[in-house]
């Protein structure tokens, strides 16, 4: 009820809640499928592509989300193009983001410069890179929040081929499902994500916000659809606990109430299926999940 | 002013002697090149490792957490080194110790451990920021490097870390890169395969820890990672491929001081411009040499054995 009445109290918050959801909601349901293909890396170098967009458009005086958006689009298309290929991998990416961010560096110098009035002492860069939910307007709110409604529609409507697709390509392309097209899809709704997430948490954490919902809803349940969608419910919830936080305590910033609590869910559900998993399948679980398997690792095994 | 400053200030005379000499009379580039030097030997031969391991994810972790590390020791008084070694230790320490999953995809959980440590590490380090409330400049600082403001005490630090670190390399080397190239048969062989893992993590974050103080949390990713993907796009074999990856790593510092001197744009950036411009003619001579060789085989062949392409021009290849 309080709950209610505050969030309604002042219109910066009110547009805070609403855009943060959304974009919660988004980032929760990519992030289970890019925890689910192993590609944490690929939101990893999409976060610092983020960065270098948003300051080239500031660099060059364009809109800044002209910049974002288009950067991520771009390099979510790279991506998709590079792992067609099989030779590309980690590296590649990772060569090809380190350089990204050097441009970035270089376009975060030129603005920093170049306007010696307004955010001359780099404010602009350091909002981009750790995010500035409760300084949303009105309407950039309803556009971000537009756009996760897109991003969380999209992966709804492919949901089903999409995570048989990244649960087991081989098969999926067996069966006759379009495997390629909904790799370009996954990645392209990755770098949506990516532009909207920026706004909320910052380039630099908006990892948090794909990974942690996702990897402690993965270590809840091993079926694919749950796991999607306790993602999406877990990162919402971290949004509404970490905004009400960062707005009780003023000295929090907001990005780091909202990662702090995705953290310690992700802990909290790490300790938990730890302890259940060491009493046993005859203990009491708390998931109705196939059994937990012993330690399968052949490498540890072998090393004892 | 200083006539060495304002000779420098002036622009290159393009005479690499004369512009040389100008460059290195003064102090603060003369430390940064000795800098520069410690940190792309240590940064080439790790990053080497790191690549041949396909532990980039990880490595940029590592590199990225010294930020929060740093900002801490800045909130708490404590000097900057302390804080880059302490958080990228830390994280190296959580990383390797957290518990995999139970369900059978061990890999994606490893790479959800690894993004929420990053994620989690840079909002600490905005927490810390805003509980320093200090200058915003020295984010930056710490994001994207001061390699133009080392001092003779950093130097020596440096230096001691790198010796202490390549020491440690090079006892566990050789059977880190058994365990590297096939786990399963170093371990059948009691190779301590787990433990030699944990301990490449605490290399690398050491590594990550020092080249940040230098390069800036966000670009020391660039130096592990480019000089050894070059290197490794020329030769596969160990020792030919170190010893390039640290010439294509001091190459690349070398090269980036003294533009950057001449230029008005930051060093980061031509770190990572120039890496990558190696980078890319590494893997684009591999590619053209791969094609060349096939061609070669191709034409040496009969025509019995010829592939369904080079026998029907215009019809399969077109």
């Amino acid at each position: 009820m309080t709950a209610t009445f505050f969030v309604l109290a002042h219109p910066f918050l009110t547009s805070a809640f609403a855009a943060g959801t959304a974009i919660a909601l988004a980032s929760g349901l990519v992030g289970s499928v890019v925890v689910l293909r192993s590609q944490v890396f690929a939101g990893d170098a999409l976060s610092h592509v983020a960065f270098t967009g948003a300051l080239a458009a500031l660099a060059f005086g364009v809109d800044l989300r002209l910049g974002l958006y288009g950067a991520c689009l771009a390099f979510a298309l790279l991506l998709a193009v590079l792992g067609r290929r099989t030779g590309a991998d980690d590296t590649v990416i990772g060569s090809v983001f380190a350089w990204v961010l050097g441009l970035g560096a270089l376009f975060l110098s030129v603005y920093t410069t170049s306007s010696s009035g307004t955010g001359g002492d780099g404010t602009a860069g350091v909002s981009v890179l750790f995010g500035s939910i409760l300084g949303l307007s009105g309407g950039q709110a309803l556009v971000d929040s537009l756009l996760a409604l897109v991003v969380v529609a999209g992966v709804v409507a492919v949901a089903r081929p999409l995570l048989f697709a990244s649960l087991d390509p081989a098969v999926a392309a067996a069966r006759g499902v379009p495997v390629r097209a909904l790799s370009t899809v996954f990645f392209v709704l990755l770098g949506l994500t990516a532009g909207v997430a920026t706004q909320a948490v910052g380039a630099l954490l908006l990892l948090g916000l794909l990974a942690a919902p996702a990897g402690a809803a993965q270590r809840c349940t091993a079926r694919p659809f749950r796991a999607l969608w306790l993602s999406g419910a877990l990162a919402v919830g971290s949004m509404w606990v970490g905004l009400t936080i960062a707005y009780l305590d003023p000295v929090v910033p907001p990005s780091f109430g909202i990662l702090g609590t995705a953290t310690t869910v992700y802990v909290a559900v790490i300790v938990w299926t730890g302890v259940a998993r060491r009493r046993g399948p005859t203990g009491t679980r708390p998931f109705r999940g196939p059994a937990p398997a012993p330690a399968t690792d052949p490498v540890v095994d072998g090393a004892r | 002013m200083n006539p060495l400053v304002s000779a420098a200030l002036a622009g290159p005379v393009l005479d690499p002697v004369v512009d040389l000499r100008r460059m290195l009379a003064l102090h603060f580039m003369v430390n940064a090149f000795r800098a520069g030097t410690v940190v792309a030997v240590l940064a080439a031969v790790v990053g080497w490792l790191m690549v041949l391991r396909r532990q980039s994810f990880a490595g940029h972790t590592l590199a990225v957490v010294s930020f929060p590390g740093a900002a801490a020791a800045i909130w708490l008084g404590v000097s900057a080194t302390v804080g880059y070694f302490a958080g990228s230790i830390a994280a190296a320490l959580v990383i390797a110790l957290v518990p995999r999953g139970a369900a059978g995809r061990p890999r994606s959980q490893e790479s959800a451990v690894i993004g929420t440590v990053q994620a989690f590490a840079l909002a600490c380090g905005a927490l810390f920021v805003s509980l320093y409330g200090g200058f915003l400049d020295s984010i930056t600082g710490l994001l994207f490097g001061s390699f133009l403001g080392v001092s003779d005490g950093q130097v020596i630090a440096l230096v001691v870390v790198a010796a202490a670190v390549l020491a440690v390399l090079a006892v566990i080397g050789r059977p880190l890169l058994f365990a590297t190239v096939d786990g399963g048969v170093a371990a059948a062989r009691g190779v301590p395969v787990r433990v030699l893992s944990v301990l490449f993590l605490l290399v690398l974050g050491c590594t990550a820890a020092e080249v940040s103080q230098v390069t800036g949390a966000l670009l020391v990713f660039a130096l592990l990672v480019m000089p050894a993907a070059a290197a490794q796009q020329v030769t596969a074999r160990p020792v030919a491929g170190l010893a390039l990856s640290v010439v294509f790593g001091l190459g690349v510092v070398w090269a980036s001081l003294s533009v950057a001197f001449w230029s008005p744009w930051p060093v980061g950036f031509w770190v990572s411009t120039i890496g990558f411009a190696l980078y890319l003619v590494a893997a684009g001579g591999r590619a053209a040499l791969t094609r060349w060789r096939r061609r070669g085989a191709d034409g040496r062949r009969t025509a019995g054995e010829r592939r369904p392409e080079a026998l029907l021009p215009g019809v399969v290849g077109a």
